[in-house]
Parts: C-alpha cells; sequence; structure tokens
C-alpha cells in the first residue's frame, strides 16, 4: 500500500527529531551567554545606595587623608567575585565570555548572573553555615550539616528573606531530615544533652553579632553583659527537646541552673538582654526569641548580616572579629557603612543577594590591590583600616582548591559538569582541605601562609595532577592545541591568574618554549602551570 | 657494637680525664647532648576515639564490669595492666599511672579538644594544644624540620590555636620511608628552572605592593620549605637505615612505624611529637576491639620506652599515652562500652618525671561514679610543662586581647621528680 509509506519515515524522524531537540535542549548551559540587564527603574534605584555607600567610604578616606588605590582591572574584580560567590577563579570560558560582551555596565550584569547561578548559593550557604552551626562535625545522625546547607542553599537560592531562614532557625520543630532549619538546635547536642547555653552563645553570636558567651560563667570583664542575661536567654531555648519525632518543646519544662557560687538550683525565666519592647509576650520562648532577634528594630542583627557578608566578600569583615561588633552608633556616624547597607538591607526583605551586589558594587570592592603605601610601607594601616586599597588575603583552602580545580581545565566546573568531573572534584576538595587545614568556624581571621602548605602546593600530588598535561586538562589542551607559543603562555595564565602575561613574562615563557616539541614542550606548559599555582598572586586574594 | 669512637663518648671521655682542653673546637651539637643539658621533647601517644580503661592501664578482672580482660603483673609491684600488654608489662615501672583522670567533655571532637589542650572548647577562641605549647616556648633555631609533628591519621587534630599557624603540626599520614610532600616531583634541573619562573612570576606581583606581599610571608614559607627539602635533618623522617630486628620490634603498623620515627625526631632534636592511633570508639565488640589495637601498641610504645632509654633519651623526653575520654564500667547488649569522661587512664613519664607511681583509683564494681584522688586534665599539663621547662602559668594575649594562662592547673606533687 504505496499510500502509507511517507509515514513510515514521518514518525520515525519526527521522533528522532524531537529527542534530538530534547537532547540539545537538555544540553545547552541554561547560563546566558551574555547577562541581560535588569530593569533600569531598578538599577537606578540600587546606584542610589551604591552612591551613598560610596559616600561614606570617600568620606573615611578624606578625614584620615587617605588616597584610595586606582580602581583595579575588571578580569581582577570578577576574580574577586568569582572567588568569594563561587569558590574558585573564573573560567577560561567564562573569561573569554565576558571580555566579549562589549554591552554597557558588563560587571553588574555579571554579578547578577554569578548572584543567580546555582554554584552561588550552594557555596554561599556552606560558607554561612560555618558561622551559623559551626564547623564541628555534631552528634552523629541526629546533626546534619548537608541538609542544613542544603535547605539553606535552595532558600537562598529563592531569594527567601534571611530574617525568615533564621527565624526558622531558632523556632521550627520538626525532625532534622524533614524539617532542615532544625539542625541548628541540633548541631548543640552532645552527650545527650541539649546544650542550651552553647545554643544562647550561638544565636547572640551568628545572628547579633555580640559575643555574650563569657557571661556564660561570669559577668563579662569588658562590655555590659552580665552573667543574669546569659542564662536568661539560654532558658529561652529552656524547653526544648529532642525527641524520635525531632525537635519539639516541652511546655511544662522549668528551665533551672545550678549557682555556681552557693552550688544551689533555682529557676531562670525566659528574658531578654536588651530591648524588651521588641520581645512579644506570647508565642512558645523560641518563637518570641527569633521574633526579638528579628526585629525590625533590632539593628544588630542587619548590622552582624552585613559584617559577615563583607568578610565572605573581602576575606576580612568590615569589623573584626566578625561575630563582636560595637554597639549601634545612638547618634548617627558618618563614618558608619554597617548603617547605611544594614538599612537598605532591612528595607529590601533581608535580600541577601541584593546586599551581595552593593558590596560588591562599592568603590572598595572595585579598588586595586596596589598602593603607593604597600610599596613604601609607610601608613599601611591606614590604607588597610579604610579600605583604601583591596586587601591582600589568604586563600581559603577550599577557594585553594577549587581555584586549581577551575584552573585545570577550559571549560566552566559547574552544575552541568559531567558527573565525574564534579565527583573528582569534591573528592580533591576534601582531601586538600584537609591537609592544607581546615579553618574552622573561624576563618575569616587573618592567617599567614605555613611552611606545611608550602611543602604541599610545591610537592603534592594536587598541584602535579591538575598541572598534568593530559588530553582532558588545560595544560594538555594548551600544550597541543594553541596555535602559537604566545597563545599557549597568555591561555595558561588567562585560566590560572585571570589576567595575560606582561611583555617580560611572556618573553621569559617564550624563551622556554621556543622549538620545544611533543613531550618537552608538555613538560614546559606544566612547569608553567606549576609556577602559576604557587605564585603568591594564585594562593593571595588581591 | 660500632667500633666508631662518637664525638659524644669523645667528650665525655674527654671530660671525664680533665682533657676537655683538648677539644676546644668540638661544641657539642644540641641533638647529641644528653642528661640535664639536653632540651626536652614531649611524645604524645593519641589513643583516638576513647580507650577503655578497663581494657588498658586499670583493669578489674573478675569483676561485673571487669567484662572479658585478664590482668598481669607488671614490672611496677602489685600494679596490674591489662593482659594484652605483656611487652608493656615489663616496661611500665619507667612510666606512671593515672586512673583518675576527670573531664566534663563526652563527645570525641569537644573532649579531643579539652584532652589536648587543658581548655574546655570555646567557640570565641583555639586554644593551643599542649604540644604546639612546647614548642612555642621552647624554640630551637638549630632545627631546619619541623618542631611538631603528627604521625598517622587522627579525627581531630591538634591546633596552634591563637598562637597561630605556624605552630600547627607537620602532618605525615603514612610514616616510614620519608616526610610528606618533600621531594620534588621533578628533577633538580627542572625544579631549579621551576624556582627562576617562579621569581619572574612573582617579582611581577610584587610591583606597587612590595612591602604588603612580603609581609604575606608567601617567600619565606616557600624558602624555608625549600631549605626543610634539603636539609640533613630530614633523615629522621625516614627508617630505611634501621635495622630489620629493629623495626620489627616496633611492629609493621602505621603506629609502630610512628613511634619509630618519633624516636628519631627526638635524637635530632624535634621538640613535639604525636603519633596517633584510631579505633578505640568500641560501643560493639569492645573487646575484640581492644584487644586487636593493644597488639599494635604493645609492641611498639614497649620498644619505644627501650630504645629511649638505652640511648639515654628517656630523661629528657616525656612519653604521655592518653585518649579523649575512657568507656563505661557498663557493658552495653552489643558488648560495648560508651563514652566515659569521668575515672579514666593515662600513662606518663620520662622526661624527669616520677616514674613508677600509681594515682587514683576507680570502683571495682562500677557503682561510684567519681574516681579516689580525681586529677583534671590541666592539673594534668602543668606537671608536663613545668617539667618540660615552660611556665605554664603564663599569661598570653590572644588575637581579640583576652589574656589567658597558658595552662590554668597546678602540677601534681606525686608526679614531680
Amino acid at each position: 500500500m504505496p499510500s502509507r509509506r511517507p509515514f513510515q519515515f514521518v514518525l520515525p524522524l519526527s521522533v528522532a527529531a524531537a529527542v534530538l531537540a530534547l537532547v540539545s535542549a537538555a544540553a545547552r548551559s541554561p547560563v546566558h551567554p551574555v547577562p541581560p540587564a535588569p530593569p533600569e527603574s531598578k538599577l537606578a534605584e540600587v546606584h542610589d545606595v551604591a552612591a551613598r555607600v560610596n559616600e561614606v567610604l570617600a568620606r573615611i578616606w578624606s578625614d584620615r587623608n587617605v588616597v584610595p588605590a586606582r580602581p583595579a582591572d575588571e578580569l581582577q574584580v570578577l576574580r574577586r567575585l568569582s572567588l568569594a560567590l563561587h569558590g574558585g577563579v573564573p573560567s577560561l570560558e567564562e573569561i573569554r565570555r565576558f571580555e566579549g560582551d562589549t554591552a554597557p555596565d558588563r560587571l553588574e550584569r555579571w554579578t547578577i548572573q554569578m548572584l543567580n547561578d546555582r554554584r552561588f548559593a550552594d557555596y554561599f550557604s556552606v560558607r554561612l553555615a560555618r558561622g551559623f552551626v559551626g564547623a564541628e562535625g555534631g552528634q552523629f545522625i541526629i546533626f546534619r550539616r548537608d541538609r542544613f546547607t542544603n535547605w539553606l542553599a535552595d532558600e537562598i537560592h529563592k531569594n527567601t528573606p534571611l530574617d525568615q531562614l533564621v527565624r526558622q532557625m531558632i523556632a521550627d520543630n520538626g525532625l532534622w531530615t524533614g524539617v532542615p532549619a532544625t539542625n541548628f538546635i541540633t548541631q548543640a547536642f552532645a552527650d545527650d544533652i541539649l546544650d542550651y547555653n552553647k545554643l544562647a552563645g550561638r544565636t547572640v553570636r551568628a545572628f547579633l553579632g555580640q559575643r555574650i558567651d563569657c557571661a556564660q560563667c561570669h559577668n563579662h570583664p569588658f562590655a555590659d553583659w552580665k552573667q543574669a542575661q546569659f542564662e536568661g536567654l539560654a532558658a529561652c531555648y529552656g524547653q526544648a527537646r529532642i525527641t524520635a519525632t525531632g525537635v519539639g518543646d516541652d511546655p511544662t519544662k522549668e528551665y533551672r541552673v545550678t549557682d555556681r557560687m552557693t552550688q544551689e538550683e533555682r529557676q531562670v525565666a525566659p528574658a531578654v538582654p536588651f530591648g524588651e519592647e521588641w520581645w512579644p509576650a506570647d508565642g512558645t520562648p523560641r518563637a518570641r526569641l527569633a521574633a526579638w532577634v528579628t526585629h525590625p528594630d533590632n539593628r544588630r542583627f542587619e548590622r552582624a548580616i552585613v559584617n559577615r557578608t563583607w568578610g565572605l566578600l573581602f576575606g576580612r569583615a568590615w569589623s573584626e572579629p566578625v561575630d563582636d561588633l560595637p554597639d549601634p552608633p545612638t547618634v548617627e556616624d558618618p563614618h558608619d557603612i554597617l548603617s547605611v547597607l544594614g538599612h537598605d538591607f532591612r528595607n529590601h526583605n533581608c535580600d541577601l543577594k541584593r546586599l551581595i551586589f552593593l558590596i560588591a558594587s562599592s568603590q572598595a570592592f572595585q579598588l586595586s590591590s596596589e598602593h603607593p603605601a604597600y610599596d613604601s610601607g609607610e601608613r599601611i594601616d591606614d590604607v588597610e583600616a579604610t579600605w583604601a586599597a583591596f586587601p591582600l588575603v589568604r586563600l581559603r583552602p577550599e577557594q585553594m582548591i577549587g581555584a586549581l580545580c577551575q584552573s585545570s581545565s577550559i571549560k566552566t566546573i559547574d552544575q552541568n559538569s559531567h558527573l565525574f568531573t564534579r565527583f573528582l572534584r569534591f573528592i580533591r576538595e576534601q582531601d586538600f582541605v584537609k591537609e592544607y587545614g581546615d579553618l574552622g568556624e573561624r576563618e575569616l581571621e587573618e592567617r599567614s601562609g605555613t611552611i606545611p602548605q608550602a611543602l604541599l602546593r610545591l610537592n603534592g600530588r594536587f598541584a602535579r595532577e591538575t598541572a598534568e598535561a593530559s588530553p582532558f586538562s588545560a595544560s594538555g589542551r594548551i600544550s597541543g592545541m594553541a596555535p602559537t607559543d604566545d597563545a599557549a603562555i597568555e591561555t595558561a595564565y588567562l585560566c590560572c591568574l585571570s589576567r595575560r602575561p606582561t611583555t617580560d613574562e611572556l618573553a621569559h615563557f617564550r624563551a622556554l618554549l621556543t622549538d620545544q616539541q611533543g613531550d618537552n614542550r608538555s613538560q614546559v606548559i606544566e612547569d608553567l602551570y606549576w609556577v602559576l599555582f604557587n605564585s603568591p598572586e594564585f594562593c593571595w586574594n588581591h | 657494637m660500632t667500633n666508631t669512637l662518637h664525638r659524644r663518648d669523645l667528650l665525655r671521655m674527654a671530660a671525664g680525664l680533665g682533657l676537655s682542653f683538648t677539644v676546644p673546637g668540638l661544641e657539642l651539637r644540641a641533638a647529641e647532648q644528653r642528661g640535664p643539658a639536653r632540651k626536652k621533647s614531649l611524645i604524645l601517644l593519641w589513643l583516638a576515639g576513647g580507650p577503655s580503661q578497663l581494657e588498658t592501664w586499670d583493669p578489674h578482672p573478675g569483676t561485673k564490669i571487669g567484662g572479658l580482660t585478664k590482668a598481669i603483673d607488671t614490672s611496677i609491684p602489685g600494679v596490674q595492666i591489662a593482659a594484652d600488654f605483656p611487652k608493656l608489662a615489663e616496661q611500665i615501672h619507667r612510666l606512671s599511672i593515672i586512673r583518675s583522670l576527670v573531664s566534663k567533655e563526652g563527645d570525641h571532637e569537644r573532649g579531643a579538644y579539652a584532652v589536648k589542650t587543658g581548655y574546655r572548647p570555646d567557640p570565641t577562641t583555639v586554644h593551643p594544644s599542649i604540644g604546639a605549647i612546647a614548642v612555642h616556648e621552647l624554640p630551637d633555631s638549630k632545627i631546619e624540620i619541623p618542631q611538631f609533628v603528627s604521625l598517622g591519621e587522627q579525627p581531630f587534630l591538634s591546633r596552634g590555636g591563637y598562637l597561630g599557624d605556624r605552630f600547627d603540626p607537620y602532618r605525615i599520614f603514612e610514616p616510614g620511608e620519608s616526610g610528606q610532600n618533600l621531594s620534588p616531583n621533578v628533577d633538580e634541573k627542572r625544579q631549579q628552572a621551576r624556582l627562576n619562573s617562579l621569581d619572574v612570576v612573582s617579582k611581577k606581583f610584587g610591583q606597587g605592593r612590595t612591602k604588603r606581599v612580603d609581609a604575606t610571608l608567601h617567600q619565606h614559607t616557600i624558602d624555608a620549605a625549600l631549605r626543610m627539602m634539603t636539609s640533613e635533618q630530614l633523615k629522621a623522617f625516614s627508617f630505611k637505615d634501621e635495622p630489620a630486628a629493629v623495626k620489627a620490634a616496633y611492629g609493621d603498623t602505621r603506629f609502630g612505624k610512628g613511634c619509630l620515627i618519633a624516636r628519631r625526631l627526638v635524637e635530632q632534636g624535634v621538640r613535639s611529637i604525636e603519633v596517633a592511633q584510631d579505633g578505640f570508639d568500641t560501643h560493639a565488640d569492645n573487646f575484640t576491639g581492644h584487644t586487636l589495637r593493644a597488639g599494635i601498641m604493645d609492641p611498639a610504645i614497649s620498644t619505644l620506652l627501650t630504645e629511649l632509654a638505652e640511648r639515654d633519651l628517656l630523661d629528657s623526653t616525656i612519653v604521655l599515652v592518653i585518649g579523649e575520654f575512657g568507656r563505661t564500667p557498663n557493658i552495653n547488649p552489643l558488648d560495648g562500652r560508651d563514652h566515659w569522661p569521668t575515672g579514666f587512664s593515662c600513662l606518663v613519664g620520662g622526661g624527669g618525671l616520677k616514674s613508677g607511681v600509681v594515682i587514683g583509683e576507680t570502683d571495682p564494681q562500677g557503682i561510684k561514679k567519681d574516681p579516689k584522688n580525681p586529677i583534671q586534665v590541666p592539673d594534668l599539663y602543668a606537671t608536663i610543662l613545668q617539667t618540660l621547662g615552660v611556665e605554664y602559668a603564663k599569661e598570653m594575649i590572644t588575637p581579640i586581647g583576652r589574656p589567658l594562662k597558658l595552662c590554668e592547673g597546678t602540677p601534681i606533687p606525686q608526679l614531680l621528680g
């Protein structure tokens, strides 16, 4: 029957075409090649706040008689953003796209795109979690860090207001697997005991930027904290308990402490150390505490979040240590950047991405890390204290291995990468962080490098494996495919340092590469990679 | 026996004969010094997971809580330890036993912190571990290799804490042939070419921020690492030249190899060494678990003690055998024991501490929780630090400006030599 023949081909062909279309759609990177610009009206309003941040900075510089550094190269800023938001350096693929983007305001558009990339939520949630639930392993089974960070990442990705997330951490009930916010409570469970003091101390440190922990045993020697205030806070958690059904409250339970002086037990009622007017009368003690911590008038909350976020972007908090801020100023302080950013954060739904965008747009974030004072050695402290140059900060271990992994690949390693690539990165990250030394909860404190770290970079397997010229590694592909020696050198520089070599550097490596073929050529490229990995420029954020 | 006359022997002879003036140019290297003039070292044998006091140094055989563990007589008259340690039983007179350690931390991470630092975990600061304090307080510019070395794997590391990352231990996961990351991946010529190139790239980065880049100590750590890579003293990390019989005596285990390397490091003058043995968290099948690990520890620790004594190093080396806590007298339905931070045991001695002393006693029926003559960990550390020659109550100003004592304990009089 000849009339049916055309259908015999059409159907399979259309199925094949549909499959092809679906597969190519699925395989296409969701990342837009050139990030679209946000609506003009929205940007204008953000620019207004960014201008106020820059006004404060300018005032600080002029009052301290400090001249700020010149603006940094845009690629350098992209590298800073990539390290802070994705935990690694930009890929060659990203750098090429960035450089090919000639539309106006590309840095702004790229910042927004990076914030909306899932890599941001995944990476930043892990960093924030260190402040929220610490870096300890916690009780096996009952504390599920993975659930907590996945939840936080999902919510950050969705732009859930941060104050809401904090309220959930303090007050949610349920099982640590199904209601991941409750891991904030279970992190304080050890040795069959829920440590109310630990919860009280962490709540105030993580969410209000105050160290009240010393008052656990005695009245605070420097600040105004009294032991009774600490006990009142701990009592807010006093009814919390952990059962087979998860975190919950026992409304009949009285919170009792042993008096350190008399050794007698006494009952302590929930109380807050300041701002009683923000403390609701109704609800469970935890729900009341959650409302108090995040109350719109409790300025410590927004200041603590702004300070920590600033710290995660620069590697150094605006006010150090990150969790012990001075009291909010009672009269307007013209140098107080935390107020400007905090106010905006609060007025815009505690939007973390907006806050980061503002910090990244500030002049401080976009200044060069070169400064005459850094050369002469005079007034270095003033330059650092006023953020008049971008600070030099050692890459954290996870940034170091993130940068190593990314620079050894031409393509971006992200959620679209092959499962094997992601798995390899995951394993390498675990091993490297272990050997380089995990900084734990205090990852924003200033540190210099150590000799074992230098040995690990010089001779360790991580640098060797990532520099190795294989058909899949960047060095192998550069060695085999770069059209000229100069192109090979330039590509390696872009992969590792996100910049092009200077004339001197180019001449130096060109001389090594000239007339080298085959394995010898690969060796020179491997050596180039090794050199770049070990350079201070690679190992320090700048 | 070797017929070579060691410089040490020569000096000793010269001194004995009143002939020291005959060897004026022969300055004694610190590593070769013996006796009171030698700077002291500390070896911490860390039993990770919480070793059972009942299956080690405080057995109660024949009681309800004693379980399957038998006890044997030791070289300290009237004192028994678990029968799984026959070799150590003959050497234990070189150490003392504390059977009444108490701590307030029954969680692994917190317990390890408390026992390694003498402080309970405090979220606002990180206290240095005892090994880091020793290195910080007793520096030695002659030593080119790391002064604080950790051998083997353990879940919760010792830290330099507020003293700085510089006082974190240098870690060797697999003790034996060499240190970790100490040999270049390429030949000498290529390595030199790499270093020349590194200089070019580093110089470029220094431009416009020379002083600030210097302050990062990046180049300094690379230089120090390169110096270390060519140091003669590195041979301490390798037991290649040790006789097979010596290696066999320590045991062909990671812990045994670690103990042998620890002895070599002490000989070289390294201040502080940790060797870790994991696997004591025996919530199930406690007795098999401990017997297996005793088989590893018994030859290693006893050989270490014998060798240190033979080489005249025990009087200048404190040896501490301890874990984060002990285990419950009660045996659970899985034949295991759970965490027990009250009344656990340790071995400590050498370095001039009194030996053969037994402190404290636990209830053989396991009814009374508190041991007799309880000893707090900070008191143990005050004893050790004082014996090492460290002013243990010295106040340090932490990076946040808070004054903290190196150690809040007071020395245990029974142990002071």
